[in-house]
């Protein structure tokens, strides 16, 4: 019952969100008229004529302009599904080293957090890119033969190539989100009482089945809420990725406002790109909200 | 030696520098007998039972549970070896509130033991209808009263077949009409011969059931005597100063 309400409520927003926007563009198709120009989307098929150092599904410039913005979409939603994945295993870890007993554990992620959420985002994805990556300049790193190598060029995993455009978006993205959602997890290992550990160990259970079957499913109910707004958090901050000259929906957005001029269109579909990413975000949260509160039966 | 359950000699810990939780305490538990430990709220008894498990590390002397010895330098691996062996029940219960009453139980016997869930589960059914709860255990922790938590725990507690078992207040955070049903239990262990250390206030039930009694203020052992000795002579003045108290209650 309670879902379906839910589900109502997105659609009625959903619905408002367009019915404002007619308006909106009702509006502007008017004075644009009157200034003698057209509000439309036809210039969408026209070709874009640019070239995207990245895209994952064929595209040349002769493509159209609704292709390549699909093109920024598709990286965008590339390095935000990678990134969730890879902050959500820093953020784990650090914050579960944060609650640790193990001093170096504790320190070493003390350390991480202060300096990760001191110092803005923006500088990070330079450094990553600048530093990190370029910085390697005709130095080839392989710390795996044959398995991982990074260079200026990016990083070769397994016959994977990644462009160091991306991997600093990547590792910058991630290492900064996982900072957080560290903090995150341990608030919630935190809300679990200490009875629930001395109860665990005078039962015999190693630490890591303790954490694993007692400890963590305790804390999710109060992780998802904040895991979730950092999951948002990361894909807003993705836009960042014109600083390091990563194609996304930003980017590439950015690109066809200075070409064609249309920028009131290109802001719609931003949005409307923005708007369809963060409810795929929250709905996926949700889903795992409720899968985690049908194995808690205890309130 | 081989009759000896739990030796402590020396036996020291401060939490807070020149301040003693534990005070040089040197006790001894033999096989098959209950030791109840009484004292003031703060002089040390959860301290106490808690380094018999490795709950609680401390900082000087050594402790000897079912022949593995432990100092100071905190192993891992020997208080492992100690909890298989040793069962804890909780003021509080501490049941695990998100698996149901017979996943609290066969939890550790499966994960630890490993014994075959099946066997686990049989045994875990057996042990509730023990303690006349057996209707309860496809149940969850919070849909049960105090006095049937509690005996979930010492369920829980008895699953890993243990060789000693330790009390922390166990009746304290029950309803006064409860705490039969959980002294009960305690009593039918007691007399099937388990070894226990129970930290309690239950006068009726120490002098029923206790072999020894220990008596604690400020982390020091105030004295050991019988049950009888105790609660009609105490030869310490702090101690007749307790009994006189907990007896206006
Ligand atoms: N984590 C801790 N940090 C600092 N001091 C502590 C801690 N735990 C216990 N203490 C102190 O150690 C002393 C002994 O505490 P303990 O819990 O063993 O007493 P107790 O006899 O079990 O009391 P109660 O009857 O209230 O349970 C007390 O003075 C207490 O304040
Ligand atoms: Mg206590």
């Amino acid at each position: 019952m309670k879902q379906f309400n839910k589900l109502y409520f997105q659609l009625a927003l959903l619905a408002a969100v367009f019915i404002l926007l007619a308006i909106l563009i009702n509006n502007l198709t008017i004075n644009l008229s009157r200034a003698g120009l057209e509000f439309s989307f036809s210039w969408l098929y026209r070709p874009a004529s640019f070239a995207l150092a990245e895209h994952p599904l064929p595209y040349s410039p002769s493509d159209s302009y609704a292709w390549a913005l699909f093109m920024g979409w598709l990286n965008s939603l590339k390095v935000i599904i990678v990134s969730l994945f890879l902050a959500t295993c820093i953020g784990v870890f650090m914050g579960l080293a944060r609650t640790s007993n193990n001093t170096i554990l504790n320190f070493t992620s003390a350390i991480y957090i202060t300096i990760i959420r001191q110092t803005p985002l923006l500088l990070q994805l330079m450094f990553w890119y600048f530093v990190a990556f370029l910085g390697l300049r005709d130095n080839t790193f392989t710390p795996l033969k044959g398995i991982l190598s990074i260079s200026n060029q990016g990083i070769e995993l397994l016959g994977l190539n990644l462009s160091s455009e991306f991997s600093a978006l990547l590792f910058g993205l991630s290492v900064f989100a996982g900072a957080y959602i560290a903090e995150v997890v341990r608030g919630g290992i935190l809300s679990v009482s200490t009875g629930q550990w001395e109860a665990f160990r005078s039962l015999g259970l190693p630490e890591s089945s303790g954490l694993y079957k007692i400890i963590i499913p305790q804390a999710l109910p109060a992780i998802i809420p904040g895991l979730t707004s950092q999951y948002l958090n990361l894909a807003k901050n993705s836009t960042l990725a014109i600083a390091v000259g990563y194609s996304d929906i930003y980017a590439v957005n950015d690109t066809v406002i200075n070409q064609t001029g249309r920028a009131v269109e290109s802001f719609i579909i931003l949005l409307v790109s923005f708007l369809i990413l963060n409810l795929i975000i929250t709905n996926g949260m949700e889903i795992i909200n409720r899968m985690t509160l049908n194995t808690n039966k205890y309130q | 030696m081989d009759h000896i359950a739990v030796r402590t000699k020396k036996l020291s810990k401060s939490y807070t520098q020149g301040l003693y939780a534990l005070d040089d305490i040197s006790i001894q538990v033999d096989h098959g007998k209950v030791l109840v430990v009484m004292g003031p709220s703060g002089s040390g008894k959860s301290t106490l039972i808690r380094t018999f498990n490795g709950l609680e590390p401390f900082d000087e002397g050594e402790v000897n549970v079912l022949g593995i010895q432990i100092d100071s330098t905190y192993d891992e691996r020997k208080i492992r070896k100690i909890r298989k062996r040793v069962g804890m029940v909780f003021q509080q219960f501490n049941l695990f509130p998100h698996l149901s009453i017979l996943e609290n139980i066969t939890l550790a016997p499966i994960q630890v033991q490993k014994r075959r869930p099946i066997e686990a589960e049989e045994h875990a059914m057996h042990l509730l209808s023990q303690m006349g709860i057996a209707t309860h255990s496809s149940k969850y922790p919070s849909q049960l009263s105090g006095g049937e938590q509690q005996r979930v725990a010492i369920a829980r507690a008895l699953a890993l077949k243990p060789e000693l078992l330790l009390f922390d207040e166990p009746t304290s955070a029950l309803d006064p009409e409860r705490v039969n049903e959980v002294l009960d239990v305690m009593r039918r262990l007691a007399k099937q011969g388990m070894t226990m250390v129970v930290v309690t206030h239950e006068v009726a039930f120490a002098k029923e059931v206790a072999d020894q009694v220990l008596f604690m203020d400020a982390g020091k052992v105030i004295e050991t005597s019988t049950p009888d000795l105790f609660f009609s002579n105490a030869q310490h003045e702090r101690s007749r100063r307790f009994l006189n108290q907990i007896e206006k209650k």
